[in-house]
C-alpha cells in the first residue's frame, strides 16, 4: 500500500494506463494514508466516499480506453476552491458550513480530465499568512523535522495543507493559490515543487477572493514534471473571469527535460539580503553552478526596487482584501451574529467571524483607501508597483529567466514568528515581486540545510514563458538530486 | 500620519468590525508599526509614473447582453442564515 502513495503523479498515471493497478487501489491507499496522517492536520475535510465513487467511474473509463489526462489520480484541494456541495470555508469561521452550489473552474478542469478529490486542505484564513497559523482549523504541521528533534515546524503558508499533504504522500498533487508567495514558500519549506503561473493562466472563478489583481492558482507537486501535468489541466480561458487569458495552453510537460543550453540566467543582486543564512547563499551558488554546467550563461542583473515590493504589497493586497471581504456581512451565507441594529449585526458578525490577521489586514486596507489617504498610500503603491514591473522589463533585455532563493530561511517552529507581523511578512520578500508583476515563478527543492530541512530555489520567467521555467526547473531538479528525498515518517 | 485610538475606532467602524475598547490602543500600536514600515515607499521617485492597476495589458472583454443564468432562488438561498420561500430574511432596515 505504501508503494502506491509514494508514486509520482506521472508514474501513477502510467501505472493506471498499463493496468498495473486500479484507481480504486490507488485511491484506497491514499485514503488510508490520509487517515493515518491526521496529526499533520493537512486535511480539514476528508471525502473518502466521493473519492471511491469517482475511482470506480475512472476505472470504468480506463477499461473502455476513454481515460482523461489525469484519469483516476487522487488529488487534494485547497479549501479556497469552491467545490460543489462540499464545504468550502477558506479556513475562516465567517463562512461557517458554506456549501458552494457551484464548482470552481480550476477544479472543474481537473475533474474534466479524470482526477478525483480526497478532501479539502488546510490553509491560512483567506490565504492571509505565511505559516498556516491563522487557519480557523489550527496550524498544519510540516512532515519534515530538524534531525534529532521532535519540535513541530510550519509547512509555510498560506498553502500549508497542500504542501504538507504532497510532501507526506497524502495525495499525488494538490491545488494551491499564490497572492504573495503562498504556493512557493510552502513548497520550499516542504521539499515540494510549486508554480505560480502568469497572472491570467488559471481562472479565478470560484476561488475565494483575497486580492484579485494578485491571486493566481497553481499546483504543488512531487516533481517538476508532475507540476507541469497538473498546470496544463488547471489552465485555460474562462469567460467567467474577465482577467482570464484567451490563449493556447502549451504542453508544459514537454519542456521538462529540454536542454537549457544557451539560456541566459539573470542573478539579481538585490536578492542578497542582510541576515540571509549562509546556507541559502550557498544553495543559490550551487544552483548557479548547476545551470552553468548545463550550458547556461549567467548574467548579473539589477532589480533596484526589490526592497519596496513588500511594503507596496502590504498596501495593494489589504486594500483589495478590504473590498473583497466586504461581502461577508452575515446576510446571504455564513455566520450571522446577534446585534441590536443592522450595523451592530454587521460589526458583531465580522468581529466573531474573522481572525486577528484578517481583521488587521482589513483595517489596514480600509485605512489606506479612506478619504484623505488614498493618494498618499494606494496610488503611491500602484506607482511603485509599476516601477517593480519595469525593473523586470529591463532585466529581460539581458536574460531569459531569473534564479533566486525562494525564501529567506528554512521552515521555522510553529509559534516562532506569530507575535511580529512584519517578521512574518518578510517570508515573502523573494516571492512577492512576481505577484506584483504577474510573472510565472516556480520553487524547486534544491537541497537540505545542516539541520536536515529542505530549501528551495526560485525560477522567474517572462510573462507566459512557463515553458522555460519548467526546463530550468527540470535541470535544477536533476542536478540537485533531491528526487526521492522524503521526510522520515513520525506520524 | 500616526494612527491614534480615534483613527482605529473610525476605521473599524468603516470596516464594520466591532473592536472592544480594550483592544483599541494595542491595535493602534500594531497598525502604526506596519504603516511606519510602509512609509519607506516615500523614498521611491514616482513622478510621472502611471499607476499599475492590472498586470494584464488587455481591455476588459464585453459579453453579449443576454440572460445566461437564473431562476435558481432555492439554490441561491441554500446557504443563507435565514431564508423563506427563496427570499433572504434580513434584519429590519427601515423603521
Amino acid at each position: 500500500m505504501t508503494a502506491l502513495t509514494s508514486l509520482t503523479l506521472k508514474a501513477a498515471l502510467d501505472g493506471l494506463k498499463a493496468k498495473q493497478f486500479s484507481s480504486m487501489e490507488l485511491t484506497k491507499a491514499h485514503i488510508a494514508a490520509v487517515e493515518a496522517a491526521r496529526p499533520l492536520n493537512a486535511y480539514i475535510l476528508e471525502t473518502p466516499e466521493a473519492a471511491l465513487a469517482s475511482a470506480e467511474a475512472s476505472d470504468a473509463r480506463l477499461a473502455k480506453g476513454e481515460a482523461g489526462a489525469l484519469e483516476g489520480a487522487p488529488l487534494g484541494i485547497k479549501d479556497l476552491f469552491c467545490t460543489k456541495d462540499v464545504r468550502a470555508t477558506a479556513c475562516s469561521k465567517i463562512l461557517g458550513d458554506f456549501q458552494p452550489p457551484y464548482e470552481s473552474t480550476v477544479t472543474s478542469n481537473l475533474w474534466r480530465d479524470g482526477a478525483l478529490m480526497l478532501g479539502k486542505l488546510n490553509m491560512d484564513e483567506f490565504a492571509m499568512g505565511s505559516s498556516n497559523e491563522t487557519s480557523a482549523f489550527g496550524p498544519v504541521v510540516n512532515p519534515w523535522r530538524i534531525a534529532g528533534s521532535n519540535k513541530s515546524l510550519t509547512p509555510g503558508g498560506s498553502s500549508g495543507g497542500s504542501a504538507s499533504a504532497v510532501a507526506a504522500d497524502l495525495c499525488l498533487g494538490a491545488t494551491a493559490t499564490d497572492t504573495g508567495g503562498s504556493i512557493r514558500q510552502p513548497a520550499a519549506f516542504t521539499g515540494t515543487v510549486g508554480i505560480k503561473p502568469t497572472y491570467g493562466r488559471c481562472s479565478r472563478w470560484g476561488v475565494v477572493a483575497f486580492a484579485s489583481s494578485l491571486d493566481q492558482a497553481g499546483p504543488i507537486a512531487k516533481t517538476v514534471e508532475d507540476a507541469a501535468i497538473l498546470l496544463k489541466s488547471m489552465s485555460g480561458h474562462d469567460p467567467k473571469d474577465s482577467t482570464s487569458l484567451d490563449i493556447e495552453v502549451p504542453d508544459f510537460a514537454s519542456f521538462v527535460g529540454k536542454s537549457v543550453k544557451g539560456l541566459r540566467i539573470g542573478v539579481p543582486k538585490e536578492y542578497r539580503v542582510d541576515g540571509m543564512p549562509a546556507e541559502i547563499e550557498k544553495l543559490w551558488q550551487d544552483g548557479i553552478n548547476w545551470l552553468k554546467e548545463a550550458g547556461c550563461e549567467i548574467v548579473e542583473v539589477s532589480l533596484p526596487h526589490t526592497k519596496y515590493a513588500l511594503p507596496a504589497y502590504y498596501i495593494v493586497a489589504p486594500a483589495e482584501a478590504s473590498s473583497n471581504l466586504a461581502r461577508y456581512d452575515g446576510m446571504r451565507y455564513g455566520l450571522r451574529a446577534e446585534g441590536g441594529n443592522l450595523t451592530e449585526i454587521y460589526e458583531n458578525t465580522r468581529a466573531e467571524g474573522f481572525g486577528a490577521e484578517v481583521k488587521r489586514r482589513i483595517l489596514i486596507g480600509t485605512y489606506v483607501l479612506s478619504a484623505g489617504y488614498y493618494d498618499a498610500y494606494y496610488l503611491k503603491a500602484q506607482k511603485v508597483r509599476r516601477r517593480i514591473a519595469d525593473d523586470f522589463e529591463q532585466a529581460w533585455q539581458k536574460c531569459d529567466a531569473l534564479l533566486t532563493p525562494t525564501a529567506p530561511s528554512a521552515a521555522f517552529g510553529l509559534g516562532e514568528n506569530s507575535n511580529d507581523p512584519i517578521a512574518m511578512y518578510l517570508n515573502d520578500v523573494f516571492t512577492v515581486t512576481t505577484n506584483l508583476a504577474g510573472l510565472p515563478s516556480m520553487s524547486v527543492p534544491a537541497g537540505l540545510d545542516a539541520q536536515g530541512l529542505p530549501l528551495g530555489l526560485q525560477i522567474i520567467g517572462r510573462p507566459l514563458d512557463e515553458g522555460t521555467v519548467f526546463s530550468i526547473g527540470g535541470a535544477i531538479e536533476k542536478a540537485a538530486g533531491f528526487a526521492g528525498k522524503k521526510a522520515e515518517r513520525w506520524w | 500620519m500616526a494612527i491614534d485610538a480615534a483613527t482605529v475606532r473610525k476605521v473599524a467602524r468603516l470596516a464594520r468590525i466591532a473592536e472592544p475598547e480594550e483592544r483599541v490602543e494595542a491595535l493602534a500600536q500594531e497598525l502604526n508599526g506596519i504603516m511606519q514600515w510602509i512609509e519607506q515607499l516615500a523614498e521611491v521617485d514616482t513622478d510621472g509614473v502611471e499607476p499599475m492597476t492590472s498586470v494584464v495589458a488587455q481591455a476588459l472583454p464585453l459579453r453579449a447582453d443576454v440572460v445566461t443564468d437564473g431562476g435558481d432562488a432555492a439554490v441561491v438561498t441554500k446557504n443563507a442564515p435565514k431564508s423563506v420561500d427563496g427570499f433572504f430574511v434580513v434584519p429590519k432596515v427601515v423603521e
